[in-house]
């Protein structure tokens, strides 16, 4: 099974301003890219030749791993944006967030902050547990929750390429920015 | 006493073409600084007040991840700025040359191996040419970390880093940090690397 680019479900310069063409050009046409055909190339004569992308991501080590996972990631990232985007959570979602953060603003204050503080290259989540409770982790470089028994909900890329284009060092306008996009629609269906 | 900026010893622009001025000017003003500011935050009022920073790197394993990380980002910046100060040697010479020559076979393959070790670090990271005791090697660390630490896997005096965080080199290289590790092979100033090597 060859891995493939999926493509997305909005324009490249449709997140402008919050995310500029430029920067999507880079993120997903060369970034997200790279990370397929490494993918493909690193699994040919492996165990991993036939298997899905979610088994890479949850059992794979080294590099199939690093490309692998972060084929997932940003697919999962690039998938949560829209044009129009649903601005706040409702129903089930909304009130397992208010169970754990009090309010949807505490929540979010939360969130911004562990994508602010994760070092280096990496990835903040909302995350749901088995027991169904909710939880933000941060992982780095290609780290992925579902490793930890997690289901990812939402994601933001903190490597420095998904904003330095447009923020340059400063991660939080990018942090701030990034709500404006999120889809809650897409995040209540994952939930 | 606190942790202070080096002054750069050159302009922004002056790295051009191989690193452009608005790199210089964000790496330096905003990534270094802020190494520096937050260093002296993390170590003001503790026991680490007054030592050196090789001093607190040698025992970074026993501090906070503050310390590691911002004693570490406040160094290795320092190194890199110095070693790409115009002027000087394009190429190593002397005792240096010979040294790299006896541990890597040539300088072209020295150049070989410390390209790959910066192209393969994945994520954030530097690549080192690090010298213990009378040997030379190449290494990478993740994120601020370097040899000088006690936690890292290959352990020696830094003589020559690059940086290979993507502020580094993206706004004017993106995606390909190749290009960015060839350029800046080719600003290296092999007499203060030669300064480094000889301490
Ligand atoms: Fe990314
Ligand atoms: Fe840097």
């Amino acid at each position: 099974m060859k891995f493939e680019l999926p493509k997305l479900p909005y324009a490249l310069d449709a997140l402008k301003p919050i995310i500029s063409e430029q920067t999507l050009n880079f993120h997903y046409g060369k970034h997200h890219q790279a990370y397929v055909n490494n993918l493909n190339n690193l699994v040919a004569g492996t165990e991993f030749e036939n298997a899905d992308l979610e088994t890479i991501v949850k059992k794979a080590e080294g590099g199939i791993f690093n490309n692998g996972a972060q084929v997932w990631n940003h697919t999962f990232y690039f998938f949560q944006f829209a044009v129009a985007p649903k601005a706040i959570p409702e129903g089930k979602l909304l009130a397992a967030i208010e169970a754990k953060w009090e309010s949807f603003d505490a929540f979010k204050e939360a969130f911004s902050k562990a994508a602010a503080t994760l070092f280096g290259s990496g990835w903040a989540w909302l995350v749901k547990t088995d027991a169904g409770d909710l939880d933000i982790v941060q992982t780095s470089n290609a780290g992925n929750p579902m490793r930890d028994g997690l289901t990812p909900l939402m994601t933001c890329d903190v490597w420095e390429h998904a904003y330095y284009l447009d923020k340059q060092n400063v991660r939080p306008a990018y942090i701030a920015d990034f709500w404006k996009i999120i889809d809650w629609k897409v995040i209540e269906e994952r939930f | 006493m606190s942790f202070e900026l080096p002054k750069l010893n050159y302009s922004y622009s002056a790295l051009e073409p191989y690193i452009d001025a608005q790199t210089v000017e964000v790496h330096y003003s905003k990534h270094h600084q802020g190494y520096t500011n937050n260093l002296n935050n993390a170590v003001g009022g503790s026991e680490l007040e007054g030592k050196t920073i090789e001093e607190i790197l040698n025992g970074v394993s026993a501090q906070s991840v503050a310390v590691r990380n911002n004693g570490g980002g406040f160094y290795n910046h320092n190194l890199y700025w110095d070693v790409l100060t115009p002027g000087g040697a394009n190429r190593p010479e002397g005792d240096l040359l010979k040294a790299i020559e006896n541990d890597f076979g040539s300088f072209d393959q020295f150049v070989d191996n410390f390209a790959k070790a910066a192209a393969t670090r994945f994520g954030s990271g530097w690549a080192w040419l690090v010298k213990q005791g009378d040997k030379l090697v190449v290494s990478s660390t993740p994120n601020q970390d370097n040899p000088l630490m006690d936690v890292a896997d290959v352990q020696g005096t830094p003589v020559l880093g690059i940086d290979v965080w993507e502020h580094a080199y993206y706004l004017k290289y993106q995606n390909r940090r190749p290009e960015y590790i060839n350029a800046f092979m080719q600003a290296v100033n092999w007499d203060i690397v030669n300064d480094y090597y000889k301490k």
